[in-house]
């Protein structure tokens, strides 16, 4: 019976043989794959494991950690202020995951980061708990509470750039919620996010970073750069060669402006009162081709724009006809914006051509406060010349002083802005949108502040009411003046 | 010289017994366990864990006793099968200790049960009774042999304890198998007792018929088929390990009993063709079974692709939680105490508590635990090879087969290789039953290789030699 016995203990050691290898399958080659899953709730367990490192503006945390009992996750990410800030922070939930900063950040704030080895190698021996490190940002508190005060109930956003440097200063969407409210795992928490998840406000989308809307007229300050930069125009105060009534080419659509006094108006008079038909008319000049270019110097068709938090690309349609490139040049048919890119805009006028690449992390910090990154302004693209610029400038200062934008005006400060009221829906039936742009002037020339102001809509404002300048502008002013008056 | 002999000294004449040898391995098989508890209560607590020494000594006795029994009872036994049975089941009440402390299996218990309570101290309960019962086995059982006599009896009393659990009022459903039976508070798994007795059965009813299966044949295409009445109590056990796991949800038994009764007629009869009927039996009958039992489906798919279905099924999530932990675990592990492999909830520390070795102790520690259940084998196989009746070959070879199986069966179950049966991991998992039917079954094998390795007795002095050696040469 040997021979047969022989042959079942080979059996055996197969089976052994099988187990081995599959555990070396499994537990070797299988293993980064297999602990990263996304239904291994190891992840999450170890990403609440420790304290979190904070999100911190002007040199306070907007964010907290508290322990948590009863739960498989000890630390639970808490708020100050989580309605202001969560356009900036995003969330981190132990339930539903983390987005924005929290998200992007994640490896820095949990500490788990390659480059904080060092620091937990260290802790490791000294017996130190691990830390996470803390994003510094560059948003401004002032400004960020000025225009989240000043939207209030409205619908709406705001996005505010220091044009020298690119660095966002306000980043505010309404209505916003609390993080706080769903940070944790309970049933309280499920509920407050199914009720945000599903709000018809949209309270959970960034506006002013995923959201775009039709520029409208503030899209004219593209287009007189488009036409000062391509030669169809060459002095502003020359008078153009709009018709009134203008006929949009190849078709025969009156567009209609809402003020008189727009035959043969200049550039400088036709954006002071915001004339459709002489923007039209040098966007059709200009051609698509060229349209398109300028503004895809000012970032439109980017869909790479990071803060880190990555922007929405805004849009200036690259294949539309000559009456769709003629309508789009004045802010409507296709043409779509971010109030990020309209703050870009902005900027670059302000900072006389130059555009700055926009973000909000100043630096990352390791637990101990040393710098392991710091980010450094950086040239996006020049848009237009510093002559041609100041051109523009002054037309927006000129909208400000005695045009549409005079709700904007600050005592002892040049500000330069420009308004828009974009229409949409279908047969524009749809509440219009109320924009704002506009930059301040400090005394030495050079800007510290560019806002872009979206009203989606404001409830209790009569139709005929709804106007950038009226509701948009004194949105921008107190976000200016508290850039303004922190600099003293 | 060497008529003075003393117990720690071998006769110069005899092989040595190796008593030594197991003593010392046994020794590390209990320190090791006591390190791994200071590990975790290090890893958990902070603080070495209460009571270590007392447990620590406790269990030192129990396998000082057994290694005493050993001695005494079973000199010439293989000394390796002690001391790895110590070695498992000493971190198997480690792995479940650890598993006590965790919170997550706490609030999973009060919340399913109204109340926790912690498996360590019974499996510590458990194990001293085991080790009893060890002892009692190698007291009681001087000779294998003995057993040959209860052939039908054993039959008779396997296919009560596999009957029982389905008896109204006295079996036990939990968690859809229906393999326990509560008396008076205890729960017991009749199946496991059950598999050392059908071993009894199957030796004893092979050897008497081997020839008989392996000659009186008819050839049909190709292979030997043997006679009606021959083959009749093979058909039996085939259907009965069917209707076990029909009845009783319980695929891992079923299985375990086939493959063993396939291994003993393989060996008892040397014939292949028997390996071959085997096998289409056995794949005839999980088809017929896939077919019917939806959990058998469920469970299929969750091994095809567990997380193809992991919101969906209870089973795929089992098997899924269970192979993160495996993957979790990488090559070195958690360590003691800082995995997760609570997540996969009640089974934790019965059927799933491999996934709890392969994500603390890692790769590493998996092949060392699978090398030392290799080893377990080994020495069975050893033993079956050295034995020197048939019917304790066919024994040992039986039972070391089955165990040879339930190894795999369970890890590869758990490590997703197989379909999830639902079988314990042996010595290592919460379970009375279990501890207590593999220390029986180590008991067995050590009487049996004690028997195997015992030197032939000297020749009976024959009167022709008495008379030869009167004659001296001078």
């Amino acid at each position: 019976m040997n021979k047969p016995l022989r042959r079942i203990s080979l059996f055996c050691g197969l089976l052994v043989l099988a187990l081995l290898i599959r555990t070396n399958w499994l537990q070797y080659v299988q293993a980064e794959e297999l602990s990263t899953r996304k239904e291994n709730r190891r992840v999450q367990i170890a990403q609440y494991a420790t304290e979190r490192g904070n999100i911190i503006v002007q040199g306070e945390p907007i964010t907290g950690s508290t322990v948590t009992d009863g739960s498989d996750y000890k630390y639970k990410r808490t708020y100050k202020d989580g309605a202001l800030w969560s356009p900036v922070t995003g969330y981190a939930s132990q339930a539903f995951g983390a987005t924005q900063l929290e998200s992007l950040e994640d490896g820095i704030l949990t500490g788990n980061d390659d480059r904080l080895f060092f620091d937990r190698t260290i802790g490791m021996f000294t017996g130190e708990k691990k830390q996470g490190g803390n994003v510094v940002t560059t948003l401004n508190r002032a400004a960020q509470q000025a225009a989240f005060e000043k939207l209030g109930t409205k619908k709406g956003a705001v996005a505010a750039i220091d044009p020298r440097t690119g660095a966002i200063l306000a980043l505010v969407s309404t209505p916003s919620y609390d993080p706080s409210s769903f940070a944790g795992n309970s049933t309280a928490d499920g509920k407050a996010w199914n009720e945000l998840k599903d709000s018809e406000d949209k309270k959970l989308v960034n506006r002013a970073l995923r959201e775009t809307y039709p520029p409208g007229s503030t899209f004219k300050v593209v287009t007189a750069a488009a036409a000062l930069e391509h030669g169809v125009v060459k002095e502003i105060d020359d008078p153009t060669d709009t018709p009134e009534p203008y006929i949009l080419p190849g078709t025969k659509t009156q567009l209609p402006n809402s003020h008189t006094g727009c035959e043969k108006a200049s550039l400088n008079e036709a954006l002071r009162i915001s004339c459709n038909s002489v923007f039209a008319n040098l966007g059709d000049k200009v051609t698509r081709d060229k349209m398109v270019e300028t503004a895809e110097k000012f970032g439109f068709n980017n869909d790479k724009i990071d803060t880190p938090v990555r922007a929405f690309a805004s849009v200036y349609d690259k294949k539309m006809g000559k009456d769709g490139n003629a309508q789009s040049a004045i802010g409507q048919f296709n043409t779509a914006a971010t109030p990020l890119q309209m703050a870009m805009v902005t900027a670059a006028i302000a900072n006389d051509g130059k555009l700055m690449k926009p973000y909000m992390v100043d630096n990352l910090t390791a637990p101990n406060l040393d710098i392991i990154e710091k980010h450094e302004p950086q040239e996006m693209s020049r848009p237009l010349s510093a002559g041609n610029a100041q051109k523009v400038q002054q037309m927006m200062v000129n909208v400000v002083a005695k045009g549409t934008g005079e709700k904007a005006k600050i005592n002892g400060v040049t500000v330069g802005g420009k308004t828009g009221t974009a229409q949409h829906g279908e047969g524009n039936k749809k509440r219009p949108y109320a924009w704002f742009i506009s930059y301040a002037e400090n005394a030495d020339g050079t800007s510290p502040v560019a806002v872009a102001v979206v009203i989606e809509d404001s409830e209790g404002t009569a139709r005929d009411d709804i106007s950038g300048g009226g509701l948009a502008a004194p949105v921008a002013k107190a976000v200016m003046e508290a850039v303004l008056n922190g600099q003293k | 010289m060497s008529v003075v002999t003393n117990t720690t000294t071998i006769g110069a004449i005899e092989l040595p017994s190796r008593r030594n040898t197991e003593l010392m391995l046994l020794a590390f098989a209990v320190v090791i366990p006591i390190f791994a508890y200071a590990n975790v209560g290090l890893a958990i607590h902070g603080e070495l864990p209460p009571g270590m020494f007392v447990y620590g000594a406790g269990f030192a006795v129990l396998a000082g006793i057994a290694h005493f029994v050993v001695r005494r009872y079973a000199k010439y036994a293989d000394p390796l099968l002690l001391p790895l049975a110590t070695l498992l089941n000493g971190l198997g009440v480690v792995l479940i200790w650890r598993l006590d402390q965790s919170e997550r299996l706490q609030n999973l218990a009060k919340r399913s049960f109204g109340a926790f309570s912690p498996s360590a101290p019974n499996q510590m309960l458990y194990t001293a009774l085991a080790i009893a019962l060890f002892a009692a086995v190698l007291l009681i059982l001087k000779d294998h042999r003995v057993l040959q006599r209860f052939t039908y009896i054993s039959m008779a009393g396997a296919l009560v304890l596999l009957i029982l659990p389905v008896v109204p009022g006295l079996g036990a459903d939990v968690f859809g198998a229906k393999i326990w039976i509560s008396v008076g508070g205890f729960s017991i798994q009749p199946g496991e007792f059950a598999k050392i007795v059908i071993a009894i059965f199957f030796a004893g009813y092979l050897m008497v018929k081997r020839d008989a299966l392996a000659l009186a044949s008819r050839r049909f295409m190709g292979l030997y088929l043997p006679r009606g009445r021959d083959l009749g109590p093979i058909l039996m056990i085939w259907a009965m390990s069917l209707l076990v796991l029909v009845f009783e949800n319980d695929l891992g038994t079923s299985l375990l009993f086939f493959g063993m009764f396939v291994i003993m007629l393989y060996v008892a009869t040397e014939r292949t063709s028997w390996i071959v009927i085997g096998l289409l039996m056995s794949v005839g009958g999980a088809v017929v079974v896939a077919s019917f039992a939806s959990h058998v489906q469920a469970r299929v798919n969750a091994w095809l692709d567990p997380f193809g279905c992991y919101a969906t099924s209870g089973a795929c999530e089992q098997v899924g939680q269970s192979i993160m932990s495996f993957g979790s675990g990488g090559v070195l592990g958690a360590g003691w105490g800082q995995g997760n492999s609570d997540l996969i909830g009640f089974a934790a520390n019965s059927d799933f508590i491999f996934s709890t070795v392969g994500e603390e102790l890692g790769l590493s520690g998996v092949m060392a635990f699978l090398l030392v259940y290799g080893l377990i084998i080994e020495r069975g196989v050893r033993t079956a090879l050295a034995a020197r009746d048939p019917f304790g070959k066919l024994f040992a070879i039986g039972l070391s087969g089955a165990f040879a199986l339930q190894i795999f069966v369970v890890a590869g179950g758990v490590m997703g290789l197989i379909p999830l049966t639902g079988m314990t991991m042996p010595f290592l998992a919460s379970g009375g039953s279990s501890v207590l039917a593999n220390w029986i079954l180590i008991a067995v094998l050590i009487r049996i290789s004690d028997t195997a390795r015992r030197p032939a007795p000297a020749p009976a002095p024959s009167p022709d030699s008495e008379m030869t050696q009167v004659v001296r040469p001078s």
